[in-house]
């Protein structure tokens, strides 16, 4: 590691704190950042201090969990991007492309038409945690045809596929909930991505799968590397390419699943925060993708700030990154186009 | 004659109901260059990839050290047989170290960083293979030929007993080919088991110990160049004249003429 890599990392880091912090110090009823790290230090070693108590309960339980859900999401929303990118070598892949996402989107708007708002809470990420897993099976399924190896174009292709098929899908059931007010608008909240509301028991759910799976992911940074030099060229290396694809598969889809699942659809992080790391740290996975995973969760946390700050309930975080990213994106494309 | 490191044996590979490799019996063995011709399309890549164990023979048998190579792992396949690709197109911007260091993959655990063996290896390799001054530069802004020459530096930094390489020259210039087969050769009289092949027939008589000569998935000559590479043989396979002669130093050379335009010639 070069000393601009680890300043790169140290940025990175210092950047995360500081929007994590701030994030949790803006929203209605200001509370200055120094008030907000006493009142967390005091919650931590279980100390009352001179401050009301609605302060305390709007930190700990309304901004502290919505602010960690939001950098468990991005950071794994970008991180599996990035190991999508390695996988398909393909710097457009991001971790929608197995028909992830569209597969979340249906499980959630179905179990919430079923199962009406009573029990949303849980109903929502239940169903697009199933959603998600069952139809990144079914396209890696649908490419393998059984025989248990996979050609890259085949398993894009089908995700490509199955994801449409079941975009379709989620439109029809989206159509069919319209009918109850509260059920259609519940539908549509998560269709667009949203923090509103999330509390300890959306980090609960999140934590365990998307802190593992990062995890994992991270320590196979060696073996993307090889693989990025293509298959032959892996196997030649004594990669066993078989068994690396389908656990990244695995992986990536159970982190994916477990994001959206909590807040919904949010594009673009996986996308550009590796894209954009990449040009500073170079492809090497075994740093881009614990920095992809840091970079995530800081646009992440400062996309729902933005929102909550504009004081516009309309303006949803996963609209935000959207109208950030893609530009941002076209940005950096025309500039490699010219270079 | 010493035991061979990678053979194959009766070798047929069919895909989709096409013979791409028939019958082929080869033994490279330690300490012996072999060089692999006959024109595009004759299967000398397939064979390659059957010797490596990248695919796997539907009749017949290929072995590593006597064992079917079937019954390998890929990491303890690659820890004793090299790939020098033939395409050498890389899309991301890895530097030339970064490269070369992969070869050390198939030696380090899961969670391993590299040693300080590790990286005595990786700096040798380089060295070897001219690249040590490239070492900073990304493979992306490399020419052909020196893109090349790290995939062969990546290939010594396995300390593989064998290397396997696939037309390794077919972008160098006179001077880098010359080295390559020279490097090759070298390698080869410290014990190593090269395969390659190759289109240039001199460099083939003159740097390989032996010669096998491919038509349509077929070996159909196989033994010391002058055994191997006889005029009348090169014209059958090749389709060409072949006029071979002594060159001044002494190494057999070889001149191609259109089938029937020997005569023809260009007065000067």
């Amino acid at each position: 590691m070069t000393r601009r890599d680890a300043l790169t990392f140290i940025g990175l880091i210092a950047l995360l704190v500081v929007a994590m912090v701030v994030a949790t110090a803006f929203g209605t009823g200001s509370i200055s950042p120094l008030r907000a790290l006493r009142i967390f230090w005091d919650t931590l070693i279980g100390a009352n201090g001179d401050y009301p108590a609605w302060q305390r309960t709007t930190l700990v339980w309304g901004r502290l969990p919505r602010v960690l859900v939001a950098a468990l999401v991005g950071g794994g929303l970008a991180l599996t991007g990035a190991v999508m990118q390695a996988m398909f070598r393909n710097p457009m892949a991001e971790p929608g492309v197995l028909g992830i996402s569209a597969g979340a989107a249906f499980g959630a708007v179905t179990a919430l038409y079923l199962g009406g708002t009573t029990f949303s809470m849980l109903l929502g990420p239940a169903g697009a945690f199933i959603g998600a897993l069952g139809c990144a099976l079914l396209v890696y399924a649908l490419a393998s045809g059984g025989r248990g190896q996979v050609a890259t174009t085949t398993l894009l292709l089908a995700g490509v596929a199955v994801g449409s098929i079941v975009s379709a899908l989620t439109s029809f059931v989206l159509a069919l909930s319209l009918r109850e007010w509260e059920i259609g608008r519940q539908s549509l909240s998560w269709l667009m991505g949203d923090f509103e509301g999330r509390s300890w028991v959306h980090v609960a759910l999140a934590f365990p799968l998307t802190l593992i799976g990062c995890v994992w992911l991270m320590l196979r940074g060696r073996e993307l590397n090889v693989l990025l030099t293509g298959e032959a060229s892996a196997l030649a290396l004594g990669v066993n390419v078989a068994e690396l694809r389908r656990d990244l598969i695995v992986w990536t889809s159970l982190v994916t699943a477990a994001t959206v699942a909590v807040v919904g659809a949010i594009g673009f992080v996986g996308l550009i925060v590796p894209h954009l790391l990449r040009l500073l740290l170079g492809p090497d996975n075994r740093r881009l993708l614990p920095a992809a995973f840091l970079g995530g969760a800081t646009f992440l946390v400062a996309a729902d700030m933005l929102c909550r700050v504009a004081s516009l309930t309309e303006l949803r975080p996963g609209v935000v990154t959207s109208l950030v990213g893609g530009p941002f994106f076209l940005y950096l494309l025309m500039g490699s186009r010219r270079a | 004659m010493r035991m061979a490191l990678l053979e194959l044996d009766k070798a047929w590979l069919e895909i989709g109901g096409k013979a791409i490799a028939r019958d082929v019996s080869l033994s490279p063995a330690p300490g012996r260059f072999l060089a692999l011709v006959g024109p595009n399309g004759s299967g000398k890549t397939t064979v390659l990839r059957l010797l490596a164990g990248l695919l796997a023979p539907t009749r017949g048998a290929a072995r590593l050290e006597g064992r079917d190579l079937r019954r390998w792992s890929r990491r303890e396949v690659a820890r004793r047989v090299a790939v020098v690709p033939q395409d050498t197109h890389l899309d991301f911007a890895f530097t030339v170290r970064e490269i070369v260091a992969m070869g050390r993959h198939a030696h380090l655990g899961r969670f391993q960083p590299e040693g300080a063996h590790d990286r005595a290896v990786i700096e040798q390799a380089m060295a070897r293979a001219d690249v040590f001054h490239l070492q900073r530069r990304l493979v992306t802004e490399l020419s052909g030929g020196e893109r090349q020459r790290v995939l062969i530096a990546r290939s010594l930094a396995t300390e593989a007993l064998a290397i396997v390489l696939d037309e390794p020259t077919a972008s160098l210039d006179v001077a880098h080919a010359l080295e390559a087969y020279e490097l090759c050769r070298a390698l080869a009289n410290e014990g190593k088991t090269i395969v390659m092949a190759l289109h240039d027939l001199n460099a083939a008589a003159r740097y390989a110990d032996q010669v096998a000569v491919m038509q349509s998935g077929q070996c159909v000559a196989q033994g010391s160049p002058s055994e191997a590479l006889s005029e009348r043989l090169l014209g059958d396979v090749f389709g060409v004249e072949a006029e071979a002669f002594r060159s001044r130093a002494g190494w057999m050379a070889f001149v191609f003429h259109r089938s029937g335009s020997r005569a023809a010639r260009c007065q000067g």
